[in-house]
């Protein structure tokens, strides 16, 4: 009965068929598809260079690779998973996906914008895939001048061709959300209202735009400083250096909050639908979000602190990096105090929403430890490094996507995966992650330096931890892979609301039609009132046929 | 084409809720083309710090009489893209491409100004990279300079041209009849486009061209 | 809410005027030693009061809405966050310098 209806009633996956009727969609949901797809493919190339990685660094010589290619290796490990996986993933996939919906809208502002995006994303992506086939990039993903300016050998200005082009992507995609939500809201639906993802949606998108376009103009110049030997960071004309990192952090460190506000905002959705409670502190939750957003852009030069940048200026930035912490701090009180006397359901999402707070926190705190001025002089560069910002990218904003993606599969493809692979292959990550990463703190502490392919012998024990850590990560990552896919044709037929969640998402069936709504909803009140029956709070015109 | 044919886009419920949603989303992207530009203002902010002298020197090598005559140029433009909107505001087909071809005339002779500018430069001896010749003692620092005079006179110039495309659409969607008193939006947000490449030449004028002629 | 205002064309040949007047006045008070930062602060407080009134009259940021004037605002706004941290790295780079070692 259920699956003949489903496959009767028409809804966007089932409204068109066809190659072009992907690749011209403005369908907002489509369009996450089409993110979705794209993203997962950076994802698995970025492994592959991060599998390389390790094993070269299971031995203390340099034996897999010459030091040459492993300044590629872990450039180009990190370009692909910060520019073409992390910052678009959660916003470009959960986001295009969930922010027209959870608003009660049709779809997002300017739709036809949301598909140039991808196509400028997937352009973005095919320069610097084509770097790394013509040889790669060996900078480092900072790019540091005069390096990368003048020395450099590799292909540095395709790279950084591609990586201006998808932030021009990633741009276009924050000024979609911000006009989205300030002018779609459905009729009642006032800002205290917004689901804390909205929230989360609409505090990236500020950074994406306000901080996007300096990396851009940051990296042209290194390519016109290259290309045309202009003198804008070359010492020998009198340029500093220093002003590209200060151009370059300017983005990249409110970029760390591109990568976790949203999967914050997923977290709020995660922790309340399977605690059945409202978040504790709301507003303060709201509130925070803005202010990471806001003071995130106050502490780049705590990357600088050993830069040459002066001193005056690093105790400034570590003052203010002090400030950033307390949002986030209150972030993690409120979802644990959302989880005190709740109703507690251990599926998958909430496995990962609980690994979220206890890494993300071991990953804030670090952080800590880093905008110190004193300690940073002696943990920068080291292995610290890479273990906090891991902790924080793949501990809290990787966790925080694959928990959303399971969370939103049934309404994304109408189908549930299987709870039990789900449950294991979340397991297996929390391990594995802990593995890979938690030597690390301890080799960078010991000294051990970063982008070294060589190291002395007595840290040989904690490298290859990391690497048999990271070997079931890997397997980890695989599995979701192979049941989400295998659950778009054999997975159970979802209803509207598996979750029994709230929010307006829920309200239209699964997978929701093109308009998404039938009829516009009307809010009478605030988000996450699991205390009523859906019923008591979103009304329509006539009721949604699941 | 009669404009009571013309629907709104499906996402919005009215042409108003369109219209608001297309401002806001043009003033958004101004905001991060301010912070485009704003990258070479940092640098030339520390840079003009650090070598003043260099930088006075340099700025004295730029023709002042052009540099003038450009910028009346581009504020007069800004002026005829004012009109034009106003035109669309009213329904005036043959004003909006009057007034449109007019602000696409003077972005050109702007333009050309601005190149045979890069060709003086270039017959001067004055584009880093390529033969650049100056006082010894001031020879690096001026580089500098100069470095920042093309980087942010040829984004500037690159913005300039992809407005002048705009404007040539926006004309040609003008003959069609496609402007109205109930729809203009896209001659309003070309003309915010066109308004904000000329602000930022309203700072580059000053911070080229003016940095030391009272010195001499 | 961007209301339907529509300016006269007088209206927009002063503000022109204005403009053209200051350009003249910038250009020729350059020549003019003001003594040391002077002639840049008046440069500047000039291109400001030129950008203003292209923002307020040509922009018609004067008749829009308060969400308008926010998006503006926060670009100028993060414009100055952003030279102000490097020029504050700059300019301290001598004020407080580290003891010798031994």
């Amino acid at each position: 009965m259920n699956t003949q209806t489903m496959e009767r009633r028409q809804h966007y996956l089932n409204v068109s068929y066809g190659i072009k009727s992907w690749l011209f969609t403005t369908d907002h949901k489509r369009i996450a598809w089409l993110y979705l797809i794209s993203i997962t493919f950076f994802f698995f190339i970025g492994g592959l260079f991060a599998t390389l990685i390790r094993l070269e660094l299971l031995t203390p010589q340099g034996d897999l690779v010459q030091a040459e290619t492993y300044n590629k290796l872990f450039t180009m490990h990190g370009v692909t998973m910060i520019f073409f996986f992390l910052i678009p993933s959660i916003p470009a996939v959960l986001g295009n996906f969930l922010v027209p919906m959870m608003i009660g809208a049709r779809d997002l502002a300017f739709p036809r914008l949301n598909l140039a995006s991808w196509y400028i994303f997937i352009l973005g992506g095919l320069f610097t895939l084509t770097a790394a086939a013509a040889g790669g990039v060996d900078t480092g993903w900072t790019f540091y001048t005069p390096y990368s300016s003048i020395y450099s050998n590799t292909n540095v200005a395709l790279t950084v061709m591609g990586i201006f082009t998808t932030g021009f992507s990633s741009i276009l995609t924050g000024l979609n959300f911000v006009v989205t939500i300030h002018r779609m809201r459905a009729p009642g639906l006032t800002w205290f209202r917004l689901p804390l993802f909205i929230w989360a949606m609409y505090a990236t998108s500020i950074i994406f735009i306000l901080g996007t376009p300096v990396i851009a103009i940051a990296l042209t110049l290194v390519a016109v400083e290259r290309l045309f030997h202009l003198g804008i960071f070359d010492p020998a004309f009198g340029g500093d250096p220093v002003l590209f990192q200060h151009l370059f952090w300017f983005y990249s460190h409110p970029a760390v909050y591109i990568m976790i506000l949203p999967a914050m905002g997923v977290e709020s959705e995660l922790i309340t639908c399977f605690s059945r409670k409202r978040p504790f502190g709301y507003g303060f939750i709201a509130f925070s979000s803005v202010a990471i957003a806001v003071i995130g852009f106050l502490v780049w030069g705590h990357h600088m602190f050993v830069a040459g940048q002066s001193v005056h200026a690093g105790m400034v930035f570590s003052l203010l990096s002090m400030l950033v912490a307390i949002p986030s701090a209150i972030k993690v009180f409120n979802w644990t105090a959302t989880l005190y006397k709740g109703s507690i359901a251990l599926d998958a999402p909430m496995l990962y929403a609980l690994g979220f707070i206890g890494l993300f926190t071991i990953g804030g705190l670090t952080g800590l430890f880093l905008a110190t001025l004193a300690v940073d002089v002696h943990v920068h560069d080291t292995y610290f490094v890479i273990a906090h910002f891991h902790y924080i990218m793949v501990g809290g904003a990787v966790m925080g996507y694959l928990g959303g993606i399971h969370f939103w599969w049934p309404k994304m493809t109408g189908r549930t995966y299987p709870e039990p692979w789900a449950r294991v292959a979340a397991l297996i990550i929390f391990v594995g992650f802990n593995l890979t990463f938690f030597p690390q703190f301890v080799l960078g502490f010991l000294g051990m330096p970063r982008r070294y392919h060589v190291y002395p012998p007595e840290f040989q024990v904690l490298n290859v931890m990391s690497s048999a850590g990271a070997s079931i990560l890997a397997v980890g990552y695989i599995l979701p892979l192979l049941y989400l896919i295998w659950s778009l044709r054999y997975g159970a037929i979802a209803g509207a609301n598996p979750w029994r969640a709230r929010g307006l998402e829920w309200e239209t069936p699964s997978p929701p039609p093109t308009d998404n709504f039938e009829v516009t909803p009307i809010v009478t009140e605030g988000a996450y009132a699991y205390e009523k029956e859906p019923e008591e709070v979103y009304t329509f015109g006539e009721p949604a046929r699941v | 084409m009669s404009n009571s044919d013309m629907v709104h886009a499906h996402q919005f419920d009215d042409f108003a809720q369109q219209h608001e949603a297309s401002w806001n989303g043009m003033w958004v992207f101004l905001g991060t083309e301010v912070m485009f530009f704003g990258g070479m203002f940092a640098g030339y902010t520390m840079y003009r710090y650090l070598y003043p002298q260099a930088f006075a020197s340099a700025s004295n090598h730029l023709d002042i009489v052009l540099g003038t005559i450009n910028t009346a140029v581009l504020i007069c433009s800004s002026f005829t893209m004012a009109l034009a909107v106003r035109s669309a505001q009213l329904g005036a087909r043959k004003p909006i491409m009057i007034f449109l071809l007019l602000t696409i005339l003077l972005g050109t002779v702007f333009l050309g100004i601005k190149f045979t500018e890069y060709y003086q430069k270039w017959v001067e001896h004055l584009i880093p990279g390529y033969d650049f010749s100056y006082e010894p003692s001031l020879a690096r620092p001026a580089a500098i300079f100069f470095s920042f005079y093309f980087a942010l006179t040829g984004v500037h110039a690159l913005h300039m041209i992809i407005g002048i495309g705009l404007l040539t659409w926006l004309i040609v969607k003008a003959w069609r009849g496609r402007f109205s008193r109930e729809y203009n939006t896209p001659v309003e947000l070309v003309g915010l486009y066109w308004h904000f490449v000329d602000i930022i030449w309203i700072f580059l004028f000053p911070l080229l061209y003016l940095v030391g002629r009272h010195l001499g | 809410m961007k209301s339907e205002h529509i300016l006269s064309v007088k209206f927009y040949a002063s503000i022109f005027g204005i403009l053209l007047v200051l350009t003249l006045s910038t250009a020729g008070i350059a020549f003019i030693d003001l003594g040391g930062a002077w002639n840049a602060v008046a440069a500047i407080a000039i291109a400001v009061g030129k950008a203003l009134l292209v923002v307020l009259y040509f922009m018609h940021a004067r008749y829009s809405s308060r969400l308008t004037w926010v998006f503006a605002a926060a670009g100028v706004l993060w414009l100055m966050i952003l030279i102000g941290g490097t020029i504050n790295d700059v300019l301290t780079r001598e004020s407080i310098t580290l003891p010798p070692l031994s």
